[in-house]
């Protein structure tokens, strides 16, 4: 019909709790659902599964109802096309990891035979053959979320779920098993939706982001828009720009009574700004010959960022500046010392907030 | 000794320090003095078992016939009582541990009543209830011809009333403590309620079940009030150890020793053969 194989809008209301997200996955197709903790992310995760009925809304999965409250139409977990690698994988603890994988196969009708070589062939492709007779207690880490995911794709899901699926790994196994999952992401033929507070396993692992505060999506798009155009706060600080909202006129744009800032685009109403804050620098007194893009600022906080030290900046506006040690040697950064800050014109970029 | 003192020290057991003396200089003797004779109150009276055995005459003793008939059918009673209690019990746990109910408190103290109740009065209950003349018994005397007590099956029963609590405790607070996402897990893979329950939600509380059923079964090996009063008391039929060891203390107290030895023996065996195994772990 719509060409998505996965077309829901996930509405679950829950004491003050109100979640309402649309979301449409085409086949192949891997989408983020992005969000800080509490934003609702994993009750629309557990909606999708059938582990939590909706209270309005619909999922629909190749063209038939999973849920459509409406309709009075549920269709349990149990007879859903859905996998599911949960946060902390829940290996049964009393099956090898082979068993763990022929679970769902056995319940789909193989008998044992066939269930088992269907779970070494899952095993196999996530390279852990040699581990098949393992308790998931004696698994690493990073081998338990292996095996998670051979056992949710050994069913053949039409959707393939994953809830914060590197949460629990150490920074080092992360990456590899991050390169990893991309690769099985990118050959699950169905619809794959990930749950991740980590920007970083978003970017690398969808083809989309959709972002999600407080139970609604704040904005969509594939990593380069998102990365590039954030729209609040939070999407701003994932990727690390400075993110300010104004009223724009020709290129200038107006974002609190004291500070107009001139930007290289040409817009007209409301948009945002965006600059990173190491296109931010700092100066002792007013920049000679006052050039566009300076207002003073106080020091309110400077932490370690990297080689670099991140100051905080309050004044007309809140921002975020990077500056060298030695800059900040020299310019006695701490808190409550009063800057100029000024940023390029070609460092900012502007566009429509509509 | 052993009975006693292993469950007590097997955590620290193996890696006591050697400056033990250091620590139990702190002890004050309030408690010390107690707690020494409590031990002994409890050791004591099986040392004295054991003292007064007359071990010259165990072997002809141990292999009278009425000896091996009433461990015979106390081992088989026991075992048949434990095995109703699961089929019985594990659902019944099962419900007060996931389903809410109204009455639900209610339903949880009345199992746990034979637990209280003097088996003596549970044996009477029994009756009124199974008895020729009983509200269930009655019928099941005229319309299928069964009858429960003084029978075999009426010292199951009895023994199954008694031992059940036990049991029902022990895998709802296992239940309990079960992590439930694992059963969503299950089903997300297609098992539906029965299947995850018979394999996931069962295995999973495997070491409770295991430690509520040895539980259920040596108190059912030991039931005597409740089995005398509805079951009877008569040789190869309803006559287990207890029973028998009651019945050999008014006439022969050397049988009566002999019969207690070989209860004391086999609980022993069987708390060590399954301590490890299976109570130590929950």
């Amino acid at each position: 019909m719509t060409g998505h194989l996965l077309d829901a809008r996930l509405a679950v209301e829950r004491g003050d709790f109100q979640l309402d997200v649309p979301l449409r996955v085409a086949a192949g197709e891997v989408v983020a659902l992005l969000g800080p903790n509490g934003a609702g992310k994993t009750t629309a995760l557990r909606a999708l599964a059938g582990l939590q009925p909706l209270t309005a809304g619909h999922i629909t999965v190749a063209g038939s109802d999973l849920d459509r409250p409406d309709r009075r139409r549920f269709v349990p977990a149990e007879h859903r096309s859905v996998g599911v690698v949960f946060q902390d994988y829940l290996l049964f603890p009393h099956l090898n990891a082979l068993d763990n994988v022929a679970f769902g196969p056995r319940r789909h009708g193989a008998n044992r035979r066939a269930a088992r070589r269907s779970a070494g062939d899952w095993l196999a492709r996530v390279g852990l053959v040699e581990h098949a007779r393992r308790r998931p207690g004696q698994l690493s880490g990073g081998q338990a979320q292996r095996v998670a995911l051979a056992r949710a794709l050994a069913v053949r899901p039409a959707v393939l779920l994953l809830d914060e699926p590197l949460a629990a790994l150490d920074a080092r196994t992360r990456l590899d098993t991050r390169a990893e999952l991309h690769r099985h992401l990118a050959a699950h033929p169905g619809a794959t939706v990930l749950v991740t507070h980590d920007p970083l396993d978003a970017l690398v692992l969808a083809d989309r982001l959709v972002i999600v505060e407080e139970g609604r999506v704040v904005q969509e798009g594939d990593a380069a828009t998102v990365t590039a155009r954030p729209r609040t706060d939070y999407v701003a600080q994932l990727v690390g720009l400075n993110l300010h909202r104004g009223r724009a006129e020709n290129n200038h744009i107006r974002i609190a009574d004291e500070l107009l800032l001139t930007v290289p685009e040409h817009l007209d109403g409301d948009a945002f700004v965006a600059f990173r804050p190491s296109a931010v620098a700092l100066h002792d007194d007013q920049p000679a010959g006052s050039p566009p893009n300076t207002w003073p600022a106080t020091v309110t906080g400077v932490q370690r960022h990297g080689d670099n030290l991140r100051v905080q900046l309050d004044g007309p506006v809140r921002v975020a500046a990077d500056v060298p040690p030695t800059t900040a040697a020299t310019l006695r950064l701490i808190p409550g010392q009063r800057v100029w800050a000024a940023v390029g014109v070609t460092e900012t970029h502007a566009y429509p907030a509509g | 000794m052993t009975l006693i003192e292993h469950p007590l020290r097997r955590p620290a057991g193996s890696r006591r320090p050697r400056g033990s003396r250091r620590r139990g200089g702190g002890v004050p003797v309030a408690l010390l003095l107690p707690a020494l004779l409590g031990l002994a109150f409890l050791t004591l009276p099986l040392i004295g078992l054991l003292a007064r055995t007359p071990w010259s005459t165990l072997p002809q003793r141990l292999t009278e016939p009425g000896v091996l008939a009433a461990l015979r059918l106390s081992l088989l009673t026991a075992t048949l009582a434990t095995l109703l209690c699961l089929l019985l019990g594990v659902p019944l746990a099962w419900l007060l541990a996931r389903l809410e109910f109204p009455g639900r408190r209610l339903v949880r103290a009345l199992v746990t009543v034979p637990l209280v109740l003097p088996p003596v009065v549970g044996g009477v209950a029994l009756l009124l209830v199974f008895g020729r003349r009983g509200l269930i018994g009655g019928w099941l005397d005229q319309t299928l011809g069964i009858t429960l007590p003084f029978t075999t099956t009426g010292v199951v029963f009895a023994e199954a009333f008694v031992a059940m609590p036990f049991l029902v405790i022990a895998v709802e607070g296992a239940l309990r403590g079960a992590d439930r996402r694992y059963e969503e897990a299950a089903a997300t893979l297609g098992a539906g309620r029965w299947t995850t329950f018979t394999h996931v939600t069962v295995p999973l509380v495997g070491p409770g079940l295991a430690a509520g059923a040895v539980l259920c079964w040596a108190r059912a090996l030991g039931e005597f009030g409740a089995t005398i009063t509805f079951a009877g008391n008569y040789p190869g039929r309803t006559q287990t150890m207890p029973l028998a060891v009651y019945l050999a203390l008014e006439t022969d107290v050397e049988a009566a020793i002999v019969l207690s030895l070989i209860l004391l023996v086999v609980s022993v065996v069987i708390l060590a053969g399954l301590r490890d195994r299976w109570i130590s772990t929950p």
